[in-house]
């Protein structure tokens, strides 16, 4: 039987930082994509800072999320819906988090090929060590009927850049 | 990389479906993985199953669930039913997905535990743990919908931890 969970592409922030981590041109040969994400952004300003995802280029009213997070003592939801630069996708480490740690993130979008809206289970944590970290859990929906061919992620406007040593890793899986 | 991440069955749904089943699961997997990504025809409900078909009172569960406004708990024990995510997370569009992780489905040392992640941006974002009180292996797993929409999909993964 073949193998079905497959790494398309990945990206190491170098030294200097970057702005954005994009997959663009993503093969339309699977079923399901997933996104790993190790990141830290060199924002000071915060020990966590809110990233986003932005589809094909897309910046219109089309994402959207439920949100469930915690903090170590209490549990939130919200929900955020807009464009690309309203709506988050997860949480990034910032530079007040205790040195050399990373935040860990999974993006599963089901059917990103299809003609349907695009349903995104997300699932991220921050660490700090000890001290206030985050867990955060997100429906995620871009209503759009274009297949997805392009993903660029960013920190929010505050959170400066990715920082050194951040990675993600694009994964297409089969279902056949 | 090694071969340890395998589609065993998928379902794309070409008329209305209440029951989806994938049954003589292969033994030769360490966990399993479903995807769902749905939407019903008739009113949201909860999404539930059952695994080998047991319709019996031994099931447990126990959710952590965000509605975008709040976030509650709650748990049933003795139920008849397995839970995959709460009502409204299947609603009339295609909005929801849910992954839903079987472990160690073949141990006929253990109960079974389903770990399922939901979501769908309109309703909320949950995580619920199930407990099927069987050493039996899983050899069928099913979902219920009101019923399922066309264009429904689910897919049934193995992953090998060698």
């Amino acid at each position: 039987m073949a193998n079905t969970f497959v790494k398309i592409s990945t990206v190491t922030v170098g030294s200097g930082g970057a702005a954005t981590i994009a997959f663009t041109s993503i093969p339309q040969t699977y079923t399901d994509l997933k996104i790993v994400l190790s990141t830290r952004s060199t924002s000071g300003a915060a020990v966590a800072r809110v990233i986003r995802m932005k589809i094909n280029n897309l910046t219109t009213s089309i994402y959207s999320h439920r949100a469930l997070e915690a903090d170590g003592s209490t549990v939130y939801s919200f929900t955020e819906t807009g464009t690309d630069s309203a709506v988050r996708i997860g949480l990034t480490n910032a530079s007040s988090a205790t040195a050399s740690t990373f935040s860990s993130g999974e993006i599963y979008i089901a059917n990103y090929t299809s003609a349907n809206s695009k349903s995104v289970s997300v699932d991220f944590a921050t660490e700090n060590d000890a001290t206030t970290a985050y867990l955060e859990c997100l429906g995620y929906l871009v209503a759009t009927s274009a297949a997805i061919t392009d993903l660029t992620i960013t920190p929010e406007a505050l959170a400066g850049n990715f920082a050194q040593y951040s990675t993600a890793t694009l994964y297409g899986i089969k279902s056949s | 990389m090694p071969k340890t991440y395998e589609p065993i069955s998928s379902q794309t749904l070409a008329s209305t479906q209440t029951t989806i089943t994938f049954s003589s699961i292969p033994q030769t997997y360490t966990d399993l993985v479903l995807v769902i990504q749905a939407q019903v025809n008739g009113s949201p409900i909860n999404t539930d199953g059952n695994i080998n078909g047991d319709t019996g009172a031994n099931y447990s569960f126990t959710t952590l669930v965000g509605n975008g406004s709040a976030a509650s708990s709650f748990a049933g024990t003795n139920a008849s039913i397995l839970r995959y995510a709460t009502a409204g997370y299947t609603d009339n569009t295609f909005g929801h997905n849910s992954i839903n992780h079987f472990f160690n489905y073949t141990n006929t040392s253990k109960y079974k535990t389903v770990l399922c992640r939901a979501n769908n941006a309109a309703n909320g974002s949950s995580i619920t743990t199930n407990v099927w009180r069987s050493t039996a292996a899983i050899t069928s797993i099913s979902i219920i919908g009101n019923p399922f929409a066309i264009g429904s999909t689910f897919v049934l993964y193995g992953i090998k931890a060698a």
